[in-house]
């Protein structure tokens, strides 16, 4: 009887662990920070936390660093997934090739991958020194101007953009390449037979058939650029002048500088809302594709 | 969330007072017999054997020096020290978060005064300390330099006990001042015609360096502040609007804008030094504690041209910041809190200070300054600067409130603002004096 019972709900037996991890781990946090966002906490032992409704809110709107943060954030997002993506796609095709000493390349490839992003973000730090820096070597010994780098309100987002763009287009290029070895041969065959060229099997076969593979890999990615925090932070800590400040950045100036842990809260819960209406926007536009190439 | 906060203080006051009572009785029946257990180092038995306490220290020289004289402190009073450390910025998070959570330990701590002794204390997190350093025999607390006890006072009490005192000096290269025939500035203007006279980029030779990045700059903006007679706050007002005080942002500025290193805007002291050191920089402001990383050669490459000055007179005179930069604090929650006094009066006393501060560690204590043995771990020329530099120094090196991260970035900002082209700086720090009278007032609301 007993034994039946069990065979029964095994299922749900079998999840319990990983729904409790994930209600404990994740939901609570989430909903506690969503709490605390209506009220002003400054971690102070003497002012308890005091309900203020949604002037936390209110006062995010009104904050111009709020909406340059945004600003910054869409723009390193944009630039830096928009050729993570690109390029990433370049070197899977590259690297599906045969050729001598590939797995060397591969590896080499995967190496800024599994490097920790706060040193590399001091060695950055390093190659960006606009007198005793390695990238401004490189461009005077070509003949070019030397540039500021990390130091220039201007430059500072593009320069970020690099970093980050070496050490993550490996794995989009890892992903799309597992997405290229299942696809089907005879494509290729009926164009080699009508004599396409490389372009157009590219352009009109292999691009199609590796869209549901891109829109996760780029997904992915997206999530993860968003939320970049530990490169900016180790090398500008947002600045200069607050020109590389993102959103995930001010939340934890507020938070953990400020000690104004309600507003912080609240520009979370916003940032929160953003990234999960992003990743909806994406998981609709896959089914989409998907349901037209098929 | 309210009313159960209130509560919970209330409740954890009770305990916490309770907790002190039962502590001062001892966990071991000897300790009961010992009344006055602060002057028992000195008394024959053990006066607190079988405690132990903890000490929370930052990844700092002080604490490597003072590690291998502990045994010495656990024989005399049979205290066990058990010691954690942590770099800077995890330490002020792992205290707070341990703080906010009401934890008596650690029962001593490695804190920096002016950036979290408002916040703590405000907090009730620290013990004040006046009855124990005033009452304590032969410890002899006047002895502390009066800028130093400034730095870990708050609200008029004693907020923690200074180990390391830094001051605002002006490094410059030797033998680039002889070769230019030009003497050692001695007032702002000066400095700035000194600077712009050895400035040579094309050469990659600049005349100033100092840090650019905005929250990092304000500490040593400071002393230009003081010195041209303004402050960040006066009484209850922000004063960082004031013409004394713009004409201190726009010097500083200036001297950054026109004759530093490309790129100095995202300068803290590392990169500062740095190229200090590479000997791309004539004079450099900063301060003293770091001056090893001018001096040894094994990180520079003019070790031995390295010349100290203090700073620089302007309207007011030379008026550098001289300040606590870190201090040993009680936690107010500590259950052991004598023995945890033992431990900061010997930590802090003549002869731990002089062990310490012989290994490069500026103390407080005038007295070991006095010694000639007091001084061996410094550079011999870069001891007078020091005691010069702490004689009319100012205790503070930043405004002195509890949100000091938001005051910091509001003043920096007026310094990148001038240093990124804006020319109409009045509105800038009227914007900025805003903010921080903001912050102000919602301190006192605390």
């Amino acid at each position: 009887m007993q034994y039946s019972w069990f065979n029964r709900n095994l299922k749900w037996i079998y999840t319990l662990p990983a729904v409790i991890f994930v209600l404990l781990m994740m939901l609570f946090p989430i909903i506690y920070t969503f709490r605390i966002s209506f009220y002003e906490w400054s971690m102070s032992a003497t002012t308890p936390p005091l309900f203020v409704g949604l002037s936390n809110y209110i006062a995010l709107f009104k904050d111009e660093r709020f909406w340059h943060a945004t600003g910054s954030t869409f723009y390193f997002t944009i630039m830096a997934l928009g050729l993570e993506v690109i390029l990433g796609i370049a070197i899977a095709l590259l690297l599906s090739r045969e050729f001598k000493g590939k797995n060397i390349v591969k590896t080499v490839f995967l190496l800024p991958m599994v490097a920790t992003p706060v040193a590399m973000g001091l060695v950055w730090m390093l190659i960006y020194e606009p007198t005793i820096g390695v990238a401004n070597m490189m461009l005077k010994s070509m003949g070019l101007q030397p540039l500021l780098w990390l130091a220039s309100p201007n430059q500072v987002i593009p320069s970020l953009v690099i970093v980050d763009v070496w050490q993550w287009t490996p794995m989009i290029a890892l992903i799309i390449m597992a997405g290229l070895a299942t696809l089907p041969t005879d494509p290729y065959e009926a164009a080699d037979v009508d004599g396409a060229t490389a372009w157009r099997k590219f352009v009109s076969i292999t691009l199609p058939l590796l869209k549901p593979t891109i829109i996760v890999a780029a997904m992915l990615r997206l999530i993860d650029v968003l939320k970049t925090f530990d490169i900016i932070y180790a090398t500008t800590q947002g600045g200069p002048n607050f020109a590389s400040e993102t959103l995930n950045l001010y939340g934890y100036v507020l938070g953990f500088q400020y000690f104004k842990l309600g507003m912080a809260s609240s520009l979370l819960v916003i940032f929160f809302a953003l990234v999960m209406g992003l990743t909806l926007f994406m998981i609709w536009m896959r089914k989409r594709l998907e349901g037209t190439s098929s | 969330m309210k009313k159960s906060l209130k509560q919970w203080v209330g409740v954890g006051t009770t305990v916490i007072m309770a907790a002190t009572v039962v502590a001062g009785c001892g966990s071991t029946p000897e300790n009961t017999q010992q009344p006055t257990p602060a002057a028992g180092a000195t008394a024959n038995a053990k006066p607190f054997a079988g405690k132990s306490i903890n000490l929370v220290a930052a990844n700092h020289p002080w604490a490597d020096a003072i590690k291998p004289l502990l045994p010495d402190f656990e024989k005399e009073t049979g205290i066990k020290v058990n010691v954690e450390s942590f770099f800077e910025d995890q330490l002020t998070q792992k205290l707070t978060v341990q703080f906010t959570s009401g934890s008596a330990t650690p029962d001593v701590f490695m804190y920096r005064p002016l950036q979290e002794g408002k916040l703590f204390y405000k907090n009730g997190w620290v013990q004040p300390l006046d009855d124990y350093a005033q009452k304590a025999k032969d410890y002899d607390f006047a002895d502390f330099a009066k800028s130093a006890v400034g730095s870990t006072t708050v609200d008029a009490k004693l907020a923690g006990i200074p180990i390391i005192t830094e001051q605002e000096i002006l490094y410059y290269r030797k033998d680039l001042l002889q070769k230019a025939g030009i003497a050692v500035p001695k007032t702002l203007d000066e400095l700035q015609a000194a600077v712009k006279k050895l400035h040579d980029p094309k050469n990659e030779m600049y005349g100033f360096v100092a840090r650019g990045q905005r929250s990092p700059l304000v500490t040593q903006v400071s002393s230009f502040l003081y010195s041209e007679g303004a402050d960040f706050t006066s009484g209850d007002k922000a004063t960082i609007n004031t013409p004394e005080a713009i004409k201190a942002f726009t010097t500083y500025g200036t001297l950054l804008k026109d004759y530093a290193p490309p790129g100095v805007l995202n300068m803290s002291w590392p990169q500062a030094f740095g190229i200090f050191a590479q000997g791309k920089v004539a004079f450099l402001t900063d301060a003293n504690s770091l001056y090893k990383n001018a001096t040894d050669p094994a990180k520079s490459q003019i070790a031995d041209q390295v010349g100290f000055a203090v700073m620089p007179a302007g309207k007011a005179g030379s008026k550098p910041y001289s300040i606590t930069s870190w201090g040993l604090a009680m936690n107010a929650k500590s259950g052991n809190k004598d023995a945890t006094w033992a431990f900061i009066e010997w930590a802090t006393s003549k002869d731990v200070v002089l062990k310490t501060q012989q290994k490069g560690n500026p103390g407080a204590r005038a007295s070991v300054w006095d010694k000639p043995e007091g001084t061996t771990g410094f550079p011999a020329d870069l001891v007078p600067i020091i005691k010069e530099s702490s004689k009319n120094g100012v205790d503070h090196d930043r405004p002195t409130v509890i949100s000091v991260g938001e005051a910091r970035d509001a003043v920096g900002e007026i310094v990148q603002k001038w240093m990124t082209g804006e020319t109409n700086i009045q509105p800038v720090a009227d914007k900025a004096n805003a903010a921080l009278q903001a912050i102000m007032d919602k301190d006192k609301t605390k």
